[in-house]
C-alpha cells in the first residue's frame, strides 16, 4: 500500500520536475515546480517524517513560492503586460498541473480513508524533533538565524536602489 | 511494516538532484536557473528525510530544517539580484552577465 502509493508520488514529482525545466515561460514552470514541491511534501508524510511534510507545504510551496510569483510580475511591467497575463492565464495552461494536484489530493484522501496511519517503518514524530532541535542542536538553529538574518540584510541591501529609483520616478 | 525501501527513495532523489542540474546547466533564464536551484535544495532535504526515517533519528529532519533556512536565504538573495541584474541589462539571461570575463 504505501509502496504503490510511494510509486505513485514518484511518478509525479519526476514528472513535474520534468515539466518544470522545459517550460519556456517561468510562471508555467513555476506551476510544475510547486507540484513537485507538493509530492516532496506528500512523499515526506509517506515516511513518517510529519513536521518536515509540514513545513514544506508552508513555507516551500507557499512563502517561497509566493516571493517567486511576486519577483516574476515585477519583472513585466509595461505595455504588453495585459496581452500576456491574457496569455499565461489561457485554461489549457491549468489542467497538467490541476491533474496532478488532483492526483495528490486523491492519494491523501485515501490515507485518510484508511484511517490515517500509514504503515511507515520509523515515524519520527515533532516532539523528538523539538527536543533535538533544542538540545544538541541549539547551536546550529542559531547559526541558522543567524542566517536569515544575513539573507533579510543582503535582500534589503540588494532592493534598496530599486526602491530609490522607483520612488524617484513616481515623484517626477 | 512495509516501508519505503531505502535504495528507491535514494535513486528518487538522485533523479531529482540531476533534473535540478540538468536545469541549472540548460536553462539560461536566470529565475529558472533559480526554480532549478530550489529542485536540487528539495532532492537533498529528500534524501536527509529518507535517511532519518530509516533510522527513525530525528536530525534528518533536522538537516531538512537546515536546508529549508538556507533555500529561504537563498532565495532573497538571489532574487534580489535578479532585480539588479534586470534593472542594469533588461534582460533575464544569464549570458548577458558575462562581463568579468572570468
Amino acid at each position: 500500500m504505501v509502496l504503490i502509493l510511494f510509486y505513485i508520488t514518484s511518478a509525479v514529482a519526476i514528472f513535474a520536475t520534468v515539466m518544470m525545466i522545459t517550460r519556456l515561460n517561468a510562471i508555467h514552470g513555476l506551476l510544475y515546480l510547486i507540484l513537485s514541491l507538493l509530492a516532496a511534501g506528500v512523499l515526506f508524510f509517506l515516511l513518517g517524517a510529519y513536521f518536515a511534510a509540514v513545513l514544506e507545504v508552508i513555507i516551500y510551496a507557499g512563502a517561497i513560492m509566493v516571493v517567486f510569483v511576486f519577483v516574476i510580475m515585477m519583472l513585466n511591467q509595461g505595455q504588453k503586460t495585459l496581452a500576456q497575463e491574457r496569455a499565461w492565464l489561457k485554461p489549457g495552461i491549468w489542467i497538467g498541473p490541476s491533474l496532478l494536484a488532483l492526483i495528490l489530493l486523491t492519494e491523501m484522501l485515501l490515507i485518510i480513508v484508511q484511517g490515517g496511519n500509514v504503515a511507515s517503518a520509523h515515524v519520527v514524530d515533532s516532539k523528538a524533533v523539538g527536543i533535538a532541535l533544542y538540545g544538541p542542536y541549539l547551536l546550529a538553529v542559531e547559526l541558522a538565524s543567524m542566517l536569515l538574518l544575513t539573507g533579510l540584510v543582503g535582500a534589503y541591501h540588494l532592493g534598496k536602489p530599486l526602491l530609490n529609483a522607483a520612488k524617484a520616478g513616481g515623484n517626477s | 511494516m512495509t516501508g519505503v525501501p531505502m535504495e528507491q527513495g535514494l535513486l528518487l532523489s538522485a533523479i531529482l538532484f540531476v533534473l535540478g542540474l540538468t536545469g541549472v546547466l540548460v536553462r539560461r533564464n536566470l529565475i529558472m536557473i533559480l526554480m532549478s536551484l530550489e529542485v536540487m535544495l528539495n532532492a537533498t532535504g529528500l534524501a536527509f528525510i529518507m535517511a532519518g526515517s530509516r533510522w527513525g533519528q530525528a536530525d534528518g529532519q533536522i538537516m531538512f530544517l537546515l536546508i529549508l533556512t538556507l533555500a529561504a536565504a537563498e532565495i532573497g538573495v538571489g532574487l534580489g539580484l535578479v532585480l539588479q541584474i534586470f534593472h542594469r541589462f533588461k534582460t533575464l539571461d544569464a549570458d548577458a552577465v558575462d562581463e568579468m570575463q572570468g
